[in-house]
């Protein structure tokens, strides 16, 4: 049975059984020494706030734009991302697919939930739950349709299964209409969503000031 | 090991469930399970390897109910006893034990950016050349092995090609036992949809597995 007492506010709600213990856990680890504060602060802060989707649609507007940039970016990711400052945890060794109008790219860990970091920030719920990562690789036509992508039987349709320390990125097609814009506007296009595959870049609504 | 973790081309498991504007975390102690994971790895007393075989063994009902956090948190708690980090009574009582000496943390908040811009790459160099070239077809050994793996149930017997030779990587099977890096030929291998689904999945579809050398033999 709820209590549900007039006046409580959410805020007051008892916190939750991990949150108890992860309180515990993190008060028990500074006492002892094993664990600094401020580099958790850090970490935390590094993933809400500087590192996420808006770095791969750096790397994929500029993919766009150059011609040479894409060639060293599909030859190899992890150098071409590097260029743009970008790098390091859960992104050492990259690796980059192209979609095409025959084929479409589609990124999933079946084992556990990796992700690349660097360009697209820490994993939606969806990317880690059961449902996808059990159906992406037998069913890619089913999940896609779910993520509301009908893609023509004559796409090819590449899954990539995540199951090493490589981390793949899905260059997204990019959309007509889109000619004569800056890599600015162009990566202000690319959604999270579009790198892992399960969407296609939208093209800018018509009367777009450029 | 087999483990409800392994999911690839299972049944049943409901709907996908996307969230408009998804925040990072969800809770705040999402996001202190999330650095607390990264902090206590950096004491390099266990690897990427052993922490997710660590989060594999917890017993598969309760892996299943458990969020994405819940199991780092419980992966974490597991290994931080395992290694002597902490002892059962100071979890329970959440204070040190007396008299102990207080440590230095393997990652303070200056060596943060460090850390993240450097990870920990796990290609290794390698005079050995791959055994296999773009365009081989190989078949995936038939391999249930009970400790950890990263050979997924669903390729396990198929045949693939040979797509592209990532280079010489840390092999997870030993490293998640501590018993060496043992590094070798790491490659992309193309499965047709149709090679591991049957005649009813699609005829233009493919699904790429990163599989390292010894869970391949020449076709």
């Amino acid at each position: 049975m709820q209590d549900d007492t007039p006046h409580q506010h959410g805020e007051q709600r008892i916190p939750s059984d991990p949150a108890l213990r992860v309180m515990a856990l993190e008060s028990l680890l500074i006492e002892k020494g094993l664990v600094d504060g401020k580099a958790l602060d850090a970490l935390v802060e590094t993933y809400e706030h500087v590192v996420g989707p808006h770095n791969g649609a750096k790397v994929v507007a500029r993919a766009w734009q150059d011609p040479a940039y894409k060639a060293r970016l599909l030859a190899d990711a992890t150098a071409a991302i590097a260029e743009l400052g970008f790098g390091g945890l859960q992104g050492e060794h990259m690796v980059a697919v192209e979609n095409t109008a025959t084929v479409h790219n589609l990124v999933v860990c079946t084992l556990c939930s990796c992700y690349p970091y660097p360009v697209l920030g820490l994993p939606p719920v969806w990317y880690k739950s059961a449902p996808y990562r059990s159906r992406a690789v037998i069913d890619p036509r089913g999940v896609l349709r779910e993520f509301g992508l009908e893609l023509p039987q004559r796409c090819e349709i590449r899954v990539w299964d995540s199951t090493a320390e490589v981390r793949y990125l899905v260059v997204p097609e990019r959309p007509s209409g889109t000619e004569g814009m800056t890599e600015e506007q162009l990566a202000a296009l690319v959604t999270r969503d579009t790198m892992i595959g399960v969407a296609h870049v939208q093209p800018p609504p018509t009367g777009t000031k450029r | 090991m087999n483990g409800v973790h392994d999911m690839g081309g299972m049944h049943g498991m409901g709907a996908i469930q996307p969230e408009p504007d998804e925040p990072v975390f969800h809770e705040r102690w999402e996001a202190r399970a999330f650095a607390l994971v990264r902090a206590m790895g950096a004491f390099g007393k266990w690897n990427i390897d052993a922490s997710r075989h660590q989060r594999e063994l917890i017993p598969p009902a309760e892996q299943l109910r458990m969020s994405y956090y819940q199991r780092w948190l419980t992966g974490l708690t597991d290994l931080l006893l395992k290694h002597g980090f902490i002892t059962p009574a100071e979890l329970a009582s959440g204070k040190p034990a007396a008299g102990i000496v207080r440590q230095t943390p393997a990652l303070p908040a200056q060596k943060v950016p460090a850390f993240i811009a450097t990870g920990s790459p796990a290609s290794r160099g390698s005079a050995a050349s791959p055994r296999f070239r773009p365009g081989q077809p190989v078949r995936a050994r038939n391999l249930n092995p009970t400790g950890h793996t990263r050979l997924p149930r669903y390729v396990r017997g198929k045949t693939g090609v040979i797509d592209r030779v990532h280079g010489v990587f840390v092999f997870p099977d030993t490293n998640a036992h501590f018993r060496g890096e043992s590094p070798q030929h790491l490659y992309s291998v193309r499965f047709l949809a149709q090679e591991l689904w049957g005649a009813d999945a699609s005829a233009q579809d493919a699904v790429y597995v990163d599989l390292w050398e010894g869970y391949l033999d020449a076709d």
